[in-house]
Order: C-alpha cells, then sequence, then structure tokens
C-alpha cells in the first residue's frame, strides 16, 4: 500500500479537489507545474538557502536526558520551535513563497488560526516585497491578540472572518472566496495539509525536511536513521505530515498521531476527528470530518487554536483508516500538564498544539531501548496568557 | 423530455429566481414558489443550505447560516417539497454543495429528487471531472440535470468539455467572484458574454451572479437564453417578506 498521493491527487478514498469551478484554473495550474517547479535545481538552491541562513534549518534533534530517564526510553525532540517565527509552519511559507514568484503571482493570501501561520506568511511576504493579506476570525483576532500585532508590524493586512463560527474553517471560506474573487494574480499560501490536490502533497513535502533531517541526525547518534516511533501532534496535520514523511513507506516505524481530544471525547467539546469525524468534503478535499448528521460542519474545540480543525488532512485520514498511524486523543488538561512537565524537566516550554504529543508518554509505555522521536512543533510564548490562566501565575 | 429541457425551447428570454430553502422562515419554501409561479417566473432553484458555502458572498451565506438555525435540512426540504408537483409546474433545480449531499447518499438523493419531480441540480463544489467518473450514472439514472458552471476564466476546451457533459443548460458565472449584487456589468464581461455565444455550445447559458435589476437582466441575456437573480431576491425578501415577491418582480417589469 502507499501512502503518497497518487496521480489523482487521492490517499486511498480521500483527498481529491472538490472545488467550485472559479477554482479550477488556479488550481489546475498549481497542480500541473508544484512539482516540476519543486524539482528545478534553482528552486531547490533558493529553498534550502533560505531554510538554512533565514529559518534557521537544521533544527537540533535534541536528546532529552532527563525525559529519556524518566520515562525510561530514549526519546528525541526534534526543536521545530527553534525555526524562526516560532514554529515549523515557516517550512512551508517559504516553499510556498517562492512557488508563488515563479508562477507569476504578486497578490498573497492565507487563512491563520491562533496566528502561527499568519506570521510565517506575513514573514515571508515581508521578505520577498509581496502584499499579504491574513483571514483570520473575529473570535481569534480577539484571543490572539499578540500575534495580529506582529502580521500587522510584518506589513501584513489582517482581514477578520466575520461568517460562520468566526474561527479558523471560517477564515479559511473567506480566503477561498478571495482567491474566487481574484483569480489572476493572486496565490493561496495554506497553511497546513488540507484544501485540494496538489495542496496537501504540496505543503507535505515542504515540511518533509523534518524527517529527512531527523533520519541523518539519528544516523549520527544512534547509528541507525529510523526511529522506532515518531510521535506528532495533528489539527491539519502539517508538522505531522512533515514528520512522518520519510518513513512512511517504513512500516519498521510507528507513526503516533496525537489529536486534541479538548474537554473529552463525549463532552462536545473536541477536536478529536479521528474519533468524532465522518468522511465528507470540507475545503476542497474528500477526508474525515466533524459534522452533523445531515453534512453541515461542525465547530471544534481545543484549548490550542491550533488543533482546533473540524477536519484532517486526507493524507492523515488513509493513515487512520489503514491503521498505518496510531491516533490518540490528548485532553485540554493532559496537554497543559505536560506544557509545565516539559518546561520543568528540560527547560524548554512548548507549544500547547506541541505538549498535546508529550501526552503520549503518559498513555503508551516503550521499552528502554526504544528510540522516540517528538516533534516539538512551535514553542509556548504565544500560549503565555493561556498558560498564565490555566495555572493562575 | 424534462421540464429544463421544454422550458428552453421556448422562444423567449428565460428569467430564474435562486432562493434559499428555510429562509426567511422554515415553512416559507413552498409559499415562495407558488409566488413565483404565479408572477411568470420560469425556473427556480432552491438552495439548500449549507454551513460552509464556499461559492457565495454574503447575502446568500447569511440566509444559509439563519436557515440552518431555523432548522432546515435534507429531510424536512424533500418533506416540503413532497407534493409540490399537484401544484408548481416550472422547472425546479435544487443549489447545494455536495456534502450535505454525500451525507444524505448521493443515489438516495438523486432518488428523492426523482420522487418529487425535481428536474436538476447544481453542486458548485462537484467538479465536472469528479461528477463524470463518479456520479454521472446515477444522476443519468433518475432523470436529472447536472448544470455546470463557467467563469471567464475558463478556458475554451474546458467550456466544450463541460458543454459535453452537461445535459440542461450551462450556468454562466457573469464575473470572477462570489455570488451578490454589483450594480452593472463592465465591458469584459459584455464581450465575454459574446464570446461564449459564438461557441455555438450545444447547451443554452443561463446569466447568474451580479444579476439584481432590469437592466443587469438585459444585459446579461443579450447573448444568454437567460439569466438568474439570487442574492438580490435574498435581500429582499430579508426586507419585505414573502406576501410582496409579486412586487419584486413587477419592478424587474418582466414580461
Amino acid at each position: 500500500m502507499s501512502y503518497h498521493v497518487n496521480e489523482k491527487g487521492y490517499y486511498g478514498e480521500f483527498g481529491g479537489a472538490y472545488i467550485p469551478e472559479m477554482l479550477y484554473p488556479n488550481v489546475a495550474e498549481l497542480r500541473e507545474q508544484y512539482l516540476s517547479i519543486m524539482l528545478q535545481p534553482d528552486f531547490q538552491a533558493e529553498f534550502r538557502a533560505l531554510l538554512r541562513d533565514y529559518a534557521g534549518r537544521p533544527t537540533p534533534l535534541y536528546f532529552a536526558k532527563r525525559l529519556s530517564e524518566k520515562y525510561n526510553t530514549k526519546i528525541y525532540l526534534k526543536r521545530e520551535d527553534l525555526c524562526h517565527t516560532g514554529a515549523h509552519k515557516v517550512n512551508n511559507t517559504i516553499g510556498q513563497i517562492l512557488m508563488a514568484q515563479r508562477l507569476g503571482k504578486t497578490r498573497i493570501i492565507a487563512e491563520t488560526g491562533a496566528g502561527q501561520h499568519g506570521v510565517a506568511t506575513a514573514t515571508v511576504c515581508a521578505l520577498m516585497g509581496l502584499e499579504c493579506i491574513v483571514y483570520m476570525g473575529e473570535i481569534d483576532i480577539e484571543r490572539q491578540a499578540p500575534n495580529v500585532a506582529r502580521m500587522k508590524m510584518l506589513g501584513a493586512e489582517v482581514r477578520p472572518a466575520k461568517s460562520g463560527s468566526r474561527t479558523l474553517k471560517d477564515a479559511t471560506n473567506e480566503a477561498i472566496r478571495d482567491w474566487i474573487n481574484n483569480p489572476v494574480d493572486t496565490h493561496y499560501i495554506i497553511g497546513s495539509v488540507v484544501g485540494p490536490h496538489p495542496y496537501p502533497d504540496m505543503v507535505a513535502r515542504f515540511q518533509s525536511v523534518i524527517s529527512e533531517e531527523i533520519k541523518y541526525q539519528l544516523l549520527e547518534t544512534e547509528g541507525r536513521d529510523i526511529p522506532d516511533y515518531v510521535i506528532a501532534c495533528v489539527g491539519g496535520g502539517s508538522n505531522a505530515a512533515g514528520a512522518f514523511y520519510h518513513f512512511l513507506d517504513d512500516e519498521r516505524v510507528n507513526l503516533i498521531a496525537v489529536e486534541a481530544a479538548g474537554k473529552g471525547i463525549d463532552t462536545g467539546e473536541s477536536a478529536a476527528t479521528s474519533v468524532l469525524g465522518k468522511i465528507g468534503i470540507i475545503h476542497g478535499s474528500k477526508t474525515l470530518l466533524m459534522q452533523t448528521p445531515d453534512g453541515q460542519i461542525t465547530e471544534p474545540y481545543s484549548i490550542s487554536a491550533g488543533l482546533d480543525y473540524p477536519g484532517v488532512g486526507p493524507m492523515h485520514a488513509h493513515l487512520f483508516r489503514s491503521r498505518r498511524a496510531e491516533f490518540i486523543s490528548i485532553t485540554d488538561d493532559q496537554a497543559m500538564q505536560w506544557g509545565l512537565e516539559l518546561s520543568k524537566t528540560e527547560g524548554i516550554i512548548p507549544a500547547i498544539e506541541s505538549a498535546h504529543a508529550f501526552a503520549v508518554l503518559d498513555v503508551k509505555k516503550f521499552k528502554p531501548t526504544d528510540v522516540v522521536v517528538i516533534n516539538l512543533s512551535g514553542r509556548g510564548d504565544k500560549d503565555l496568557n493561556t498558560y498564565i490562566k490555566y495555572f493562575n501565575f | 423530455m424534462n421540464r429544463i429541457k421544454l422550458k428552453l425551447q421556448e422562444n423567449k428570454k428565460l428569467l430564474s429566481i435562486y432562493f434559499t430553502a428555510g429562509f426567511p422562515s422554515l415553512n416559507d419554501t413552498v409559499p415562495i414558489l407558488h409566488a413565483l409561479e404565479e408572477n411568470g417566473v420560469d425556473m427556480v432553484e432552491i438552495g439548500l443550505p449549507f454551513s460552509d458555502p464556499l461559492a457565495d458572498g454574503p447575502t446568500i451565506q447569511e440566509s444559509s447560516t439563519q436557515a440552518l438555525r431555523n432548522g432546515m435540512t435534507s429531510d424536512k426540504l424533500f418533506g416540503q417539497l413532497k407534493d409540490i408537483r399537484k401544484t408548481i409546474h416550472i422547472p425546479l433545480i435544487i443549489m447545494g454543495y455536495f456534502n450535505p449531499m454525500m451525507q444524505y447518499g448521493v443515489e438516495k438523493f438523486c432518488q428523492k429528487c426523482q420522487e418529487i419531480g425535481i428536474d436538476g441540480l447544481i453542486i458548485p463544489d462537484l467538479s465536472v471531472d469528479v461528477y463524470e467518473e463518479n456520479y454521472q450514472s446515477i444522476f443519468k439514472q433518475y432523470g436529472l440535470s447536472n448544470i455546470f458552471l463557467i467563469t471567464p476564466q475558463t478556458s475554451e476546451a474546458r467550456i466544450r468539455f463541460i458543454d459535453s457533459v452537461s445535459e440542461g443548460f450551462i450556468y454562466m458565472v457573469s464575473s470572477a467572484s462570489v455570488t451578490g449584487a454589483k450594480g452593472t456589468f463592465g465591458e469584459a464581461q459584455k464581450q465575454y458574454f459574446e464570446r461564449t455565444a459564438k461557441l455555438d455550445l450545444k447547451n443554452p447559458q443561463i446569466v447568474g451572479f451580479g444579476i439584481s435589476n432590469r437592466q443587469t437582466f438585459e444585459q446579461a441575456t443579450t447573448f444568454a437564453k437567460g439569466a438568474i437573480i439570487g442574492s438580490a431576491f435574498i435581500k429582499f425578501l430579508k426586507e419585505n417578506g414573502v406576501e410582496k415577491i409579486a412586487h419584486f418582480l413587477k419592478m424587474l417589469n418582466h414580461d
């Protein structure tokens, strides 16, 4: 079985392009050109140079000694939190801004939930001197004021999404509507492995630098280029896609995707799509999503805005259905405790999204000889207010 | 022959109206249909509301949100339309996004449409490619026309492909935009209407998006067979209610 996208844009039964005709020319152009552009030597050279000199790659693969002793296994942290702008998101935005330039686009749009992808997009637009418009749910704008300010400092225009539930899914709808209204000069930088084909594959390829580095870094420290486990949190799923990518076809590597259970799977306030979702169409892709029996998309909940998405990328839907990856859901409380635990044990304050991945250490038993890589997808600076409120600091 | 094809043979420019089922009130669907037929409307698109209508502007989005709040579902709509063919004779098309149809079951949905006497479907996010490969045979089995959109950006080759798969008419989106009234049409749009007319397609074209009054209706139908009014009608309903529908059509002065 292949876990990569097929020539029609599907992962198993998931994926495809369920888009209004108005988007067809743009999506078709991207589909026809993304691979050949990405494979051009000058594209690769520029992409690699920016990842190194601008984003700060390779990020360390850090052996977490105290954590390993405590859990009696070998735990490595992939330090995506050390990337410029504070998370893995910039790997994708650097790739897509170079793609946009080669497609001759001069105007960039993006959606954002917590603001991390918005900041990463505003950053590369500033770098390249391109106009940048970021759609953000009205409610998220209130919740994530510091990131709104960062985007503005970087020269982006932040437009509130006022429709529907006024959060990430509606910001995505607004960005898609903008693209419909501006079909010629605009490129839409989607922030996760979601959306119509070729987006899930393109974003996964840009993020695959994570697992590419894990391979050679492990070879240096462990003498083998595969871990026993890779653990990553999944909202839409871009950091997990990047961390899994080069291990997808090697079944010796166990893949663990961690979803946000929110206040608990059965509380009605959750974002655990693999448990609560059914197959359907969201944002142009056939995948698993949370919806009513009548097919209306429902509002997810998680304390971490980055995992607060009612769907999951089609690649992850396929990894779940085919059982290639194990899906575990972690509650707000478990994740918040791990935010504290990692801070005190290793001196690293993680993003709440990433803290979900660590909670797997309490749920699953690992052998002393196991090599466990946890993708530390982002740093916790942006979550300080949430941490303060939760712990009453 | 289904009602859409018969209607298209009439020697006149067709006026089609879109409204969102369940808006302004849950049970307005049937009264609205009666008012539209009585006032000379040629064809109706009944919008099945969706939580995330990607191709729609604020007016139709808001009407969908309200309709869902009012409790509209696929089942309820089919229930309301159960006996509609006893009184309504103009072509009826259901327009909606694909996810609610998928959850209902595509075949079951089509079967229900045939039972009721629905003539066609417009599903903006079901592209012609996916339709042709996976669903065309089901639609045919239940005698439904599936209507596809084209835009000013659609290439001639693709328009011809869409024409070959279409049965009924082609929904010609007036400009690169989501739905919503915009005042008048510019030179570029007139050229696009004319250019498309010259392709000599097998399916007639009906223009939608941005038709709001007599002037835009006439501009749109200079080259096309008809035009669809959606957002402007929704706005009118919101402000004036179902009882005043005759007034809206009088304003359009359509004969």
